[in-house]
Order: C-alpha cells, then structure tokens, then sequence
C-alpha cells in the first residue's frame, strides 16, 4: 500500500511537472500574471510529492518489505538501519528519486527565495526547471520504476552490494547530486535569459549564489568521495580517473569557471554571453554524468544492450535539453548586449584566463573519458585511457592555472599593474623558493619535480594570505585601523582567500602522497614484526569477529615508534557478507599530524599467517583538509551574498554613471 | 589598445592555448593508450614482446602457481587460447579460478605476460566487461557463466 502511494505521488508530480513546465512559460510570453502565478505552488506541491515518494520508498526499505523488487534486491533485514536508509539511493532506480528529489528542491527553494526576481524570469526560469523534472520523472516511471512489487514475496533480500555499505554512502551521494543537479538551476535561469532575450548584472547575482551553493556541494562531495574510496577499495589511492569520477569532476572544472565568470558579469557587467554559454555547459555535463553512470555505457556495453530503454531514454533527455540549449543560445546569444571593456592584464582578464584553463582542462578529461567509447563504437577496438594519461594533459594545464591564482585578486579591475602585484607577491614567491629549497634539502628521493611543485603550494597559500593582508594593511597601518579593516572586509573576499589557500594545501597534500608514499607489501607471521619508515609493527594474528549481516576476519597490528613507544592498534579486516558471498576489505588507518598510516589485509592463510598492503602516505589528509578550506571559503562568500541582498549596489552605479564604458553593439 | 584589438588579443590568447593543448593530447594519446586484447588476440597479432597491453579473460582453472614472496603465476584464457601470467603482490578479493580478470603488462622473450597490475573493477556480475565481450566473440559466455557460478 505503502509503496503504491509513493508511486501514485510520482505520477502526480510528473502530471504537476508538466504543467509547471508549459503554464508560466506560456504566462510570461503573454505576461500574464495568473500564468506565472501557477509557478510558484506547483514547485512546492511537486517537491512534496516527490518528498512522499522518496519516503515511501525509505519507509519500504525500513521495513524490508521484500515485495518491492528494487528492496529485495539491494536489502537485506539483518542490515543495520542506516544502511536500509542509505540503500535507498545505493541502486539506481531509488538513485534516481534522489535526484529528481533534489532538482524539485532546488526549485521549490527558488520558487520561496525568489519573490525579489522579476515576475517573467522567475516563471521562465521554474517553467525550465520543471521541464527537467518532467523528463526525468518520465524516464523513472518509465524504464525505472523503483515501486514495481515482486508476486511471491521472497523471505529475505540479497543484500546492498558490501562496498556501498559504509557510512561514506550516506553522505557522499547525495552531496554530490545537489552540487550535480543544484547546476540546473544556473541552466534554468541561463534558458531563461536567452527566452527573454535580456540580461543584465543583477542576472548574475540572482545566479551566482545558486551556483556557488551547488559547487560546494559537489566539492565537498567529489571530496569526500575521494576520501571514502581511499579508505574502502583498500588500495591506498584517493583518485583513479576513473570514467565514473571523471562524470563528477568535469561539472565540477566548468562550474569553477562559472563561478568566476559570474563574478566578472556581476561586478563589470561584461563576459555575459561567455556566462551563459558556461551555465548552459556546466548542466550539461551534469546530464552527461549522470548518462555515463545511469545508462551502464561505462560497465557494460552488454548492459546497454540487455536494456536499451534507459540508456536511449536518457540520451534522448540529453539530446533534448543540450541540443534545445545550444539551438538557443545560437539563435538569441548575437542579441545579448555586450558590455564591460577591460585590458588583457586586469582582474577580468586574469578570470578570463581562469576560464579559458579551466575549459580546457575540462576538456582534456572529456577527451580522455569519451574517446575510449567512441573508439570502441566506432572501430570495436578496446583501448584503456589511464591516470598517465590525464597526469601528463590536465597536470600542466593546471600549474599553469595555478600560477596565476595569486595574481587574479590582487588585480584591479578594467586595467591591472602585473609589475605592480608581482612585487606585492614578493613574500609569495620566497615562500615558493623556501618550500623548493627546503624540500631539496630535507627530503630524500620521489621525483625530481615535486619539490618545485612544494614550492607552488607555498607561493598559493602565501600569495591568499598576501591577497588578505593586502586589503587589510596590518604592517602599513595600527593594528587596530587594520583589524578594524579585516573586520569590514566583505566575506566574498575572504572566501576568495580561504579557497585558493586550500588549493595550495590540497596541492601540498596531492605532492606529498604521491612523491613520498611509502608501499610494503609483506607475508607475516604472527609475532612478526614489519618496519615501514620510522614504525613498527607488530602482528598479534588473525581472529574471527561476527557483525550483524557480515562476518569479519580480523588481524591485530601493534603500532610503536622505532624508540618503542607504543601509538596504538591497527585492526583491518577481511569482510565476508554471505546474503551475496563476497568479501570486502576493511583497511585500518593510524592519523599521525596530517600523515597516516594504512594498512589493508590480503588472503589469510593456512598456518595463521596473511598478506597485508601497509602504506605510509605522508601529509595525505591535507588533500581532503584543502577541499574543506574551498568548501569553507564557498560558505563564506555565500553567506556574504545573503547579507547584501537588497543593499545598494554602488559597482552598478558608478558603471551606470559612466555610459561611454559600455558602449552597446 | 582599441576594442577589436584586445578582443583580437584575447581570441587569439584561446587559440594558442588550445591549440597547444589539443596538440598534447593526441601526443600523450599516443604513448599512453593501453589496447586491450584478449589470449587469442595476442596469438594471433604476434604482439612483439614488451608492448604494453592489457590482457583479459578467465583464470584458467587449476592454473593458479603461488611462489615466495607474493609470487604467483596463472593462465588467462578465452577458451581458445592461454597466456601464461607472472604477477607479484597481492591479488584482487574477487581473483579466483574461473573468473574473469584483466590485466595490464607486457610480455617478456619468453612469451610470459608480466602484469603490473591485476584490476578488481567488476561490473555486478563479477564479470569485466571487456572480458565478457571477448568470450562472447569466442563462443564462451554461457561456458563462462556456468564456470562462474559453480564455483561458491
């Protein structure tokens, strides 16, 4: 009954979609206010009633009704409750409401945050966002149903596959779906500029706080995705380039971009056609992973044959909306206005700059992640695109960006003195020497090239300290005058300085791993003792260990300091789960400052000796520490944007104040 | 500096820096593909010994030779034909007899395959992809399933 009614709601939030979607368009066309006025109630009764779907569905799991197709085969009664919860959206049909349940979210928040939007936008731009809603929730109800029951209820379910079945799962999907659908909101008011045909600064304040929302949610999820791989796969890596993070990471590139081109237009009114086109691409590759992920082109080409229908569904979506956006955007971008005239050395040129990288960047990676597909659908020749090879393509590219990341804030706008900011980052490039020169010095072996990479972390988080400093005068001026400064300062430029400061950490961290990572992989007996740099290890042997759904084999580790002192036990653990009859590895972390230690078990044998993968990763937390800084410095500079609404804007002004610098074409 | 000149700067600014990495790209493409093959494959290209390659198909059973030091040896094969496999460390959870596996290396003079590395990554049904496309080209699938699930 339970699962009927969270199907029955889907419905009517497709039939509610559909009308949200044609009603207001139509409303704004003819400026009609009662139209438009269906929006705002249709967004938020369409959000609950993909809310009461979604619960249903969690409420099915809860309970393990088994008669649902997609709980018995993803659950399991034994399981502990926050993997039935988490489970919901470990498979891809509950995945799915995940993520039309957040793409109505989105839009019922603009619906209730927008009323300051003009009447047309705001109808156009939820009129958009409901298009997207209906064609996803078609394509659920469709090829997807997650309702669907089984005749013959089975007794028990076959369990959620034993990798998905940590804490990781509960946090890391639905982070990365608001920052992936959360795009769809800077493509609804992209598709509805380019209806109206208008667009203008305060566009890009209406977009920009969306955006950024959504970008530190897909930082913090591609972040910690990162980090529950590193932990579960047991492998000791943090990031493969693997087709599937390559889907995340390439919204997430031109979503940067967009970030900063909004700035551009927000303040100087310029780079506005440049912006769209971004949104309009960001969304898209959001589509585009959720295509490579959702249609199972990635795992099996066999899987997109055994069930066409979703994988043609969802390319006809993509099709649908990236193709309708481009049309449009040919047709109506010439019409846009230009504005904002800048020298190639300002602010604004060094976004551009930061576009212009960040784009092909992005492109790499697409290269590298589209290339073997249609390769394979081309020729039927199979080829494998590793880590060397965006190592050696996005890698330079990126340092290069990152050079200049110190420069961009400290910039004027419309003309800048490069000299000028090169001499105020003189404390930014003795920080990069010291960290080369010292790392040449202190450290021993990795890769000729990683000390100067050192050195570049430096000058990046010097180069954001110098940015504040800067504003705030605190040798040039009392203390106080510069406290008081520090305090005035708006939070968007201390969010600028707190993100590029963890890009210089997650640098350092990204350097440190994979210079000086230290691998033992070792046959021990039990009393043996294994060394890996300054530690010991001492194995206590092998026990067994009976969780709830699982069973555990358990190893016992004795972790001390050459000198002896003991730093505690390391338990990993062989991970058996009979309902599938697979086993996992459970790895065992020692933190130590901002190193660990990582140790992972292989085969037990016989004689109560096992195999172990023992690393030591030196500074590795940083890489995580630095994205928290960037997710930080989001927050920051979003809750800025949330005081001034409504505050005067004295940028437009003076820009108004001065038409000959924009002058029309 | 006119308008159409810093517009000019700027467009040409894009080009050269795609142009530069466009040419990176299909320059790195070049050495850093891996082609997959299956056993057959190799027997019939007469792939020179120390090409880099990947190498899938199923543990051959009862082929599994585990030597000192995380040593092990063990035959990949597609039922048509077996490579002989060298391999040091520690092998994937899901590595058993009769299932699927790729492998990434190169052969030695010797016509032994000598991974670096041996890949876990399976789709859901502990099969990888590339590997049961190579079966079916052999005629092997429904051999391979059976394989596969009579094994617990």
């Amino acid at each position: 009954m339970i699962a009927e009614i969270g199907h029955y709601a889907l419905v009517l939030a497709l039939g509610l979609a559909l009308i949200q979607a044609v009603v207001p368009i139509l409303g704004a066309q003819r400026h009609d206010a009662r139209l438009m006025g269906v929006a705002g109630p249709a967004a938020v009764a369409q959000l609950a009633f993909i809310a009461i779907s979604f619960a249903a569905l969690t409420y099915a799991y809860v309970v393990s009704d088994f008669s649902v197709v997609n709980v018995y085969e993803n659950s399991h009664s034994a399981k502990p409750l926050i993997y039935k919860i988490t489970g919901v959206w470990g498979n891809h049909e509950g995945s799915m409401v995940l993520w039309v349940l957040i793409l109505a979210l989105f839009g019922a928040l603009v619906a209730m945050f927008g009323r300051n939007l003009p009447a047309t936008l705001r109808a156009n731009v939820l009129g958009v966002q409901s298009l997207i809603a209906a064609a996803f929730l078609a394509f659920i109800l469709g090829t997807s149903n997650p309702f669907a029951r089984l005749v013959n209820a089975p007794l028990e379910g076959r369990d959620l596959n034993p990798l998905l079945q940590d804490i990781g799962l509960a946090i890391h999907p639905p982070l990365l779906y608001i920052g992936y659908v959360g795009f769809s909101i800077s493509f609804s008011f992209a598709i509805a500029a380019l209806i109206e045909g208008r667009i203008d600064a305060a566009w890009a304040r209406w977009v920009r706080p969306w955006t950024l929302a959504a970008w530190i949610a897909l930082t913090a999820g591609i972040s910690m995705g990162s980090y529950w791989a590193y932990y579960e796969l047991g492998w000791g890596g943090w990031w493969f380039w693997d087709p599937v993070e390559n889907a995340s990471l390439m919204p997430w590139i031109v979503g940067t971009a967009l970030l900063h081109s909004a700035v551009v237009m927000e303040k100087r009114d310029a780079l506005k056609v440049w912006t769209i086109l971004l949104a309009i691409l960001t969304f898209s590759l959001s589509l585009l992973g959720t295509f490579l992920v959702r249609s199972g082109v990635l795992t099996s080409v066999h899987t997109f044959a055994a069930d066409p229908t979703r994988g043609v569904f969802i390319l006809a979506i993509l099709v649908f909306f990236i193709g309708g956006a481009f049309l449009l955007y040919a047709l109506r971008a010439p019409q846009l206005k230009q504005g904002g005239l800048f020298a190639p050395i300002s602010r604004e040129g060094a976004l551009v700059f930061n576009n212009l990288f960040l784009t092909t960047a992005c492109a790499t990676v697409f290269v590298g992640t589209l290339y073997p597909l249609a390769l394979e659908a081309l020729t039927g020749e199979r080829i494998s695109v590793g880590p060397p090879f965006f190592n050696l393509t996005f890698g330079p590219l990126f340092i290069v960006l990152l050079l200049v990341v110190p420069f961009g804030p400290l910039l004027a706008w419309k003309r800048g003195d490069a000299l000028g900011v090169a001499q105020r980052l003189t404390a930014a490039f003795g920080a990069g020497l010291l960290g080369i020169a010292v790392t040449f010095a202190v450290v021993e072996g990795g890769p000729v090239l990683a000390p100067f990479a050192v050195g570049l972390a430096a000058y990046i988080m010097v180069g954001a300290l110098i940015d504040i400093q800067e504003r705030c005068g605190f040798v040039r001026l009392p203390f106080r005058a510069a406290m008081r400064r520090a305090g005035g300062l708006p939070r968007s430029a201390w969010g600028t300085a707190v993100a590029h400061f963890g890009i210089g950490v997650t640098l350092l961290g990204i350097v440190a791993e994979t210079s000086w990572n230290t691998e033992r992989i070792a046959l021990v007996k039990p009393g043996e003792v294994i060394a890996i740099n300054s530690y010991r290890l001492t194995f206590d042997g092998l026990a067994n260990r009976q969780g709830s759904n699982y069973r555990d084999i358990i190893g016992r580790f004795e972790v001390r300091t050459d000198t002896g002192r003991p730093l505690g036990e390391l338990i990993p653990a062989k991970r058996t789960y009979p309902a599938r009859n697979t086993t996992t590895t459970k790895t065992a972390l020692l933190t130590r400052g901002f190193s660990q230690l990582y140790i992972s078990l292989g085969e037990p044998e016989a004689d109560g000796s096992v195999t172990v993968r023992l690393y030591h990763k030196p500074l590795v937390l940083l890489i995580w520490i630095g994205t928290l800084f960037m997710v930080a410095g989001g927050v920051l500079s979003l809750s800025d944007r949330r005081l001034r609404v409504g505050a005067p804007q004295p940028a437009r002004k003076q820009g108004s104040a001065k038409p000959s610098l924009q002058p029309a074409e | 500096m006119t308008r159409r000149q810093r517009r000019l700067v700027l467009i040409g600014g894009s080009l050269v820096v795609l142009g530069l990495a466009a040419a990176l790209v299909l320059t790195v493409m070049r050495e850093t593909v891996v082609f997959f093959n299956s056993p057959s494959d190799v027997v019939e290209r007469r792939l020179e010994p120390g090409t880099r390659i990947r190498l899938g198909g199923l543990v051959l059973p009862g082929s599994i030779a585990r030597g000192d030091n995380l040593a092990v040896r063990f035959e990949v094969t597609d039922g048509k034909s077996a490579i002989p496999v060298a391999y040091t460390g520690i092998l994937p959870d899901l590595f058993r007899e009769g299932q699927g596996v790729v492998t990434e290396g190169a052969l030695d003079d010797g016509g032994v395959f000598r991974a670096n590395s041996v890949l876990a990554r399976h789709d859901e049904n502990y099969m990888p992809r590339e590997v049961a496309d190579a079966l079916k080209r052999q005629g092997h699938w429904r051999d391979s399933e059976a394989m596969a699930t009579s094994k617990p």
